[in-house]
């Protein structure tokens, strides 16, 4: 009985930090603290994945989207360096009327999916169906190849891409190609 | 005793264990590259010095807690938090004995990967909210060094997890009772030796806080019990590498019966702490690029190539 | 020169690298049972040379009077301008210091003022241990720096060469010292 009180706590408790924090991510002006809200968001999306019974779903969140994606976000954020100014700039851009069109977009992406929740059939129990490892590999490799090959293909353009953009230049070639980039 | 007791001091104990061992590390770790530098290292206070962590802890804790006016002040506080809680956190899942162990997670190796992975953000926000050039470009490095040692770390533990079938930690020993996974996965724990090194971001991989360069790198403005986090944090994560090597690949509590199985644990991971200092005693600190280079042009290949030859002897 | 390439010459690399690093790794274990250069200070004293630059102290004669002639060269000479004194003059003729003061907290023992020294008054000695509580404390005053003896060059006296006319002595009275030459004579 306990357990099932504590899981609710935990549970809607995630929930409210992901939506707190996924809110603050999009309002923050310093991008650094968006970020930070942003990994926030992830971390606590983690749990509600863990708690929905998907381990493994959870596990790879944590390792791919906070451990790897964000960092790459991260990285570039302090490579450009941006100090208060760019803060202010933030506030100038982001005016209050700035705000309409997306909240009605979200509003109606919102009222739809509870609509779909809400509408035939209920919720299915959450913490009942843990999703293995073994599973994920089995779906991932039967009826889901297709979209996991066109996935790999997806990645293999990006690291072509990568390797096309890394590529030394021959020497007539890279003189003065690069611009000196100023922020003062 | 009730399971919730038993687990409560299990978890206590533990955690006790692990922050107290860490800075008896730092000890052990001077007196023995004193030692190999021809010198005694700390051996004044207390019987051989090993009270040089009650005066170390003393004088951080007395120093003023500083936080800078450039700094960012929240971040600041938190980042070091964050360091120590990762690799403790990572710590829980680790088996030292039978009945003894934190939580039993059956994706417990991938945690363990998602809190390695998670560390890297304490020493970025650390550097980031310093506002500081040199913590800027150790925070850099710190990103870069720790996102590229995370890809090959996690595919060299892949041999392992194809040989036990599992990744949950104490079936992985379980697994290897009629034989430790180092012999069928030499290359895969030379990899992740090696990983385990840069993520702790020790010498020769400790391009971050790069003293000669970077002055402290990334905790350049850090003093007192923040910094004394870090310091810890680090030790905790030498502590934690090792005892994951002792869980995959020297077959965790494993051993004739003429130890406590928590014993052979300890002494596996002791051994394996030692081999930690020694290599950064004697080896020198690589340059960024060549650093890079190991990463992605020798380390990515072979743990591949370790990776698709152990899979086809499984399918033989 | 062309550079190497091929499989041949990775694996050369590779393995020497290893090599090299694991030569490394039991030449420093090796130590493990090296004895330690250190000598534990406070309990042990190290070494220190017959030069050694340390406190330093000023001498006297072989007859036990002052050898300080006040000349200031020290004191020209100090890098850190740590020396500070000031000449007089006693009845019987001869030079010494008022007052003589050495700021033990700026000397870096580089021993010019010995070297400058005409007379072998100002000597470095071999005591390092200076250490105070107070920086006031640092500063030596003439009492404090004088010894009895003559320290390094016992038989050394300024006035018994100088050719000083002093204590009513006339000039080249000395004992290490010759008659003036008469420059109005021809006489050898
Ligand atoms: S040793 Fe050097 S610094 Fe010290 S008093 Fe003599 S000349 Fe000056
Ligand atoms: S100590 Fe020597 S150099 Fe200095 S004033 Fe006296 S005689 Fe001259």
């Amino acid at each position: 009985m306990i357990w099932a009180y504590l899981y609710n706590i935990v549970f809607y408790a995630s929930c409210g930090v992901t939506v707190l924090a996924t809110i603050l991510m999009i309002s923050r002006h310093n991008a650094v603290h968006a970020l930070l809200y942003l990994i926030i968001s992830s971390l606590s999306l983690a749990i509600i994945f863990y708690l929905l019974g998907a381990a493994f779903a959870a596990a790879l969140e944590v390792i791919v989207y906070a451990g790897a994606v964000m960092i790459l976000f991260v990285f570039v954020v302090m490579m450009l360096n941006q100090g208060q100014r760019s803060v202010v700039h933030e506030a100038a851009w982001l005016p209050a009327s700035g705000w309409i069109l997306p909240s009605v977009l979200a509003a109606i992406l919102l009222s739809l999916l509870l609509i779909g929740m809400y509408s035939d059939q209920p919720l299915p129990p959450y913490g009942v169906h843990g999703v293995a490892v073994k599973e994920v590999g089995i779906a991932l490799f039967g009826p889901y190849v297709l979209v996991v090959e066109l996935a790999s293909f997806l990645l293999l353009s990006g690291l072509i891409g990568a390797f096309h953009i890394a590529r030394k230049m021959p020497s007539h070639m890279s003189s003065n190609t690069l611009e000196e980039v100023d922020h003062g | 005793m009730s399971p919730v007791v038993n687990n409560l001091l299990n978890v206590v104990l533990i955690l006790v264990c692990v922050v107290f061992g860490a800075a008896l590390l730092t000890w052990l770790e001077r007196r023995l590259l004193g030692i190999w530098q021809d010198r005694y290292g700390p051996n004044r206070v207390g019987p051989f010095g090993t009270l040089q962590i009650v005066a170390d802890m003393i004088k951080l804790l007395m120093k003023q807690d500083w936080v800078p006016p450039f700094a960012d002040r929240l971040i600041f506080i938190v980042a070091p938090a964050f360091a120590m809680f990762v690799v403790v956190a990572a710590f829980a899942v680790i088996p030292m004995a039978p009945g003894v162990g934190v939580v039993d997670l059956n994706i417990g190796l991938l945690f363990f990967l998602a809190m390695t992975s998670l560390g890297v953000y304490a020493v970025m926000f650390g550097a980031y909210a310093s506002d500081n050039k040199y913590a800027m470009l150790g925070g850099l490095r710190a990103a870069a060094q720790m996102v590229s040692y995370e890809v090959f770390m996690g595919l060299s533990l892949m041999g392992v997890v194809m040989l036990a079938g599992t990744f949950n930690l104490r079936e992985l020993v379980l697994a290897q009772a009629d034989g430790w996974f180092i012999g069928p996965q030499i290359v895969g724990f030379f990899i992740f030796f090696m990983a385990g090194i840069a993520e702790s971001h020790r010498t020769p991989f400790d391009l971050p806080e790069a003293e000669h360069e970077l002055t402290a790198g990334f905790h350049t403005e850090y003093s007192g019990m923040k910094f004394a986090m870090f310091f810890i944090g680090e030790y905790v994560s030498v502590l934690m590498s090792a005892a994951m090597i002792t869980v995959l690949f020297f077959g965790g509590w494993l051993g004739p019966a003429w130890l406590p199985p928590l014993g052979w644990f300890l002494l596996k991971t002791m051994t394996l702490v030692l081999l930690m200092i020694l290599i950064r005693g004697s080896l020198p600190r690589p340059r960024y690029d060549q650093l890079m280079t190991f990463g992605w042009k020798f380390m990515l290949p072979l743990a591949l190539i370790n990776l698709l030859i152990t899979s086809a002897l499984i399918l033989i | 020169m062309k550079q190497k390439t091929g499989l041949g010459h990775y694996i050369y690399i590779v393995w020497d690298y290893f090599y090299s690093n694991i030569v490394t790794l039991v030449k420093v274990a090796s130590h493990t049972f090296t004895k330690a250069d250190t000598v534990e200070y406070p309990e042990q004293m190290p070494y220190l040379a017959p030069r050694f630059r340390g406190r330093i102290v000023l001498t006297r004669d072989p007859t036990g009077e002052e050898r300080c002639v006040a000349c200031n060269l020290c004191a020209s000479a100090c890098p850190t301008d740590c020396i500070s004194l000031q000449k007089t003059e006693d009845e019987s003729g001869r030079w010494s210091a008022e007052y003589f003061r050495i700021n033990f907290s700026r000397c870096v023992f580089c021993g010019m003022c010995e070297e400058a020294c005409p007379t072998y008054a100002i000597q470095l000695t071999q005591d390092f241990e200076l250490a105070e509580y107070e920086r006031q404390n640092m500063v030596y005053e003439k009492q404090h720096l004088l010894i009895d003896g003559p320290g390094k060059h016992p038989d050394y006296s300024f006035y018994e060469l100088s050719g000083k006319a002093v204590s009513g002595r006339a000039k080249g009275a000395g004992t290490q010292e010759a008659e003036p030459v008469n420059l109005k004579s021809l006489l050898p």
